[in-house]
């Protein structure tokens, strides 16, 4: 193909000065960016109205598309269904010969549980989800993990609350517009979550690996106890995430914790719950109050 | 039989030419339409657990500007980016940068080897894609321990086996845009 000379200022002084302009003001361009780079690397949250804004005026389309997603979803599962129908039968019959009997167990042990929060006069305060809403979208180019959520100040979502699937959690709000808000996803590099064995007391930091899976940091060093299929839930230190919210299962062992699979999978979730922040107030304890004498 | 030929006659590809010119809107504003749309990739029904959608706002973007290097001004990448940047998820004026630098980088590679083709095309377009996507990932894991190519390289694959792809539909785009139109009074 000839080479196109739109740009080829040739002699006329005034078209060479308007290209050299050009160059000139794409480079400032440039400049600037680098400048808001830094700045936002620096702060991160500066940009935070402007995207607020933005996402609240292109989440309805999203929103459309997060219903279609519910439709999809539904018919593979619905043809899925007619596959492994005989298969499924068969095993849904013994696993609920089985579960009958836990039940039993379980309901006796949740009646002595009863019991002895009544000696202890232990006070229960049952946590109710802040708002509902779909995720709409996620930033599926980037490196970084945020999905965009169809609910926002208005519906009540702070920033900071965790966003919890069914099956376990998803998250936590980043930042919120009005009626949309940007959720920090389990997998994002920049997430970090207490969480312990759901057995015992193994504590644990998840971190997101940006690829779908999380890394359990070991907290105490030394042989590592884990296994394939142990399965990590929120230890509620922190005090953002209430405890016992199953984060993921581990899958692969590595020299300081493992390598996990989230439980929960925001793909296939059509509507999460936001919470409220489990603990609020631990940000004041180390604040002494006002007419407390300081020791 | 005279005026069953005529109407033929006036009629071409981009349509009638007699009394018709092409619309001011139509042939500036659907390039920037097209790469806004592409920007809103992250709307896409796909909560994806890794990155794994070609960055579309940047590919019809070079797309655009290889196919006619003449439509947008040398600093467009700026406000085309800070749009991509309110929801790409990178921190903000990564695209406004980067964009930036894509543009000139073409500009300066355009003087270098003026005769184009498919397959230069494709390869400049597939070394701008490697060079965005690895520094956007850069960029993206400051302040993480997280930049390995095995994340990015899949996303990397794919965008470069598509952007041929990409190409054609901004090249469709084009005859769209200089449909002619606008009735000349």
């Amino acid at each position: 193909m000839a080479p196109p000379t739109i740009r080829r200022s040739g002699h006329s002084r005034k078209a060479q000065v308007s290209a050299f302009t050009g160059y000139l003001v794409a480079a400032a361009g440039a400049a600037i960016g680098a400048i808001l780079l830094v700045l936002s690397l620096w702060k991160p949250q500066s940009a935070a109205e402007v995207r607020g804004v933005a996402t609240d005026v292109a989440a309805p389309a999203g929103q459309a598309g997060g219903m279609a997603r519910g439709g999809i979803l539904g018919i593979y599962d619905t043809v899925t269904g007619y596959i492994n129908a005989g298969n499924q039968n068969i095993r849904l019959r013994r696993e609920a010969e089985a579960a009958r009997i836990e039940m039993v167990e379980a309901k006796a042990i949740e009646a002595e549980n009863r019991h002895l929060k009544q000696l202890l006069d232990m006070q229960e305060a049952e946590i109710k989800p802040v708002a509902y809403g779909r995720l709409v979208g996620s930033t599926s180019a980037s490196t970084r993990r945020f999905a965009y959520l169809s609910a926002g100040a208005n519906q009540g979502v702070e920033p900071g609350m965790p966003v919890l699937a069914p099956t376990g959690l998803v998250g936590r709000v980043l930042e919120t517009g009005r009626s949309s808000a940007r959720v920090l996803l389990l997998t994002d590099g920049a997430s970090m979550v207490p969480v312990r064995r759901a057995e015992d007391e193994v504590v644990a930091f998840s971190e997101g690996r940006a690829d779908g899976s999380l890394r359990m940091r070991l907290i105490n060093l030394g042989i590592n106890p884990l296994a394939k299929g142990d399965v990590f839930v929120t230890s509620g230190a922190g005090g953002v995430y209430r405890p016992g919210i199953p984060v993921g299962v581990v899958d692969r062992i590595t020299r300081d914790g493992a390598i996990a699979k989230p439980l929960s999978n925001p793909a296939a979730t059509i509507y999460v719950a936001i919470e409220p922040i489990w603990a609020p107030e631990t940000e004041d304890v180390f604040t002494p109050a006002p007419n407390e004498p300081a020791e | 039989m005279i005026g069953e030929q005529s109407g033929k006659s006036r009629s071409s590809r981009i349509g009638r030419t007699i009394n018709r010119d092409h619309s001011q809107i139509l042939s500036q504003g659907l390039p920037l339409l097209t790469i806004l749309i592409g920007s809103l990739t992250p709307f896409l029904p796909v909560i994806a657990a890794g990155p794994v959608m070609p960055p579309f706002g940047f590919m019809i973007f070079i797309a655009w500007r290889l196919v006619r290097p003449g439509i947008f001004p040398l600093w467009i990448g700026f406000p085309l980016g800070a749009f991509d940047d309110l929801f790409s998820g990178q921190p903000f004026g990564t695209a406004i940068l980067l964009w930036s630098l894509a543009m000139l980088a073409l500009e300066a590679f355009e003087a270098r080897f003026p005769w184009r083709g498919f397959w230069q095309d494709w390869v400049s377009a597939a070394a701008l894609l490697t060079a965005y996507l690895g520094l956007s990932a850069l960029i993206a894991s400051a302040g993480t321990n997280l930049w390995h190519v095995q994340l990015i390289l899949p996303q990397l694959l794919l965008s470069i086996m598509l952007f041929p792809i990409i190409a054609r539909m901004v090249a469709a785009f084009d005859r769209i845009r200089l449909l002619r139109v606008r009735v000349i009074d």
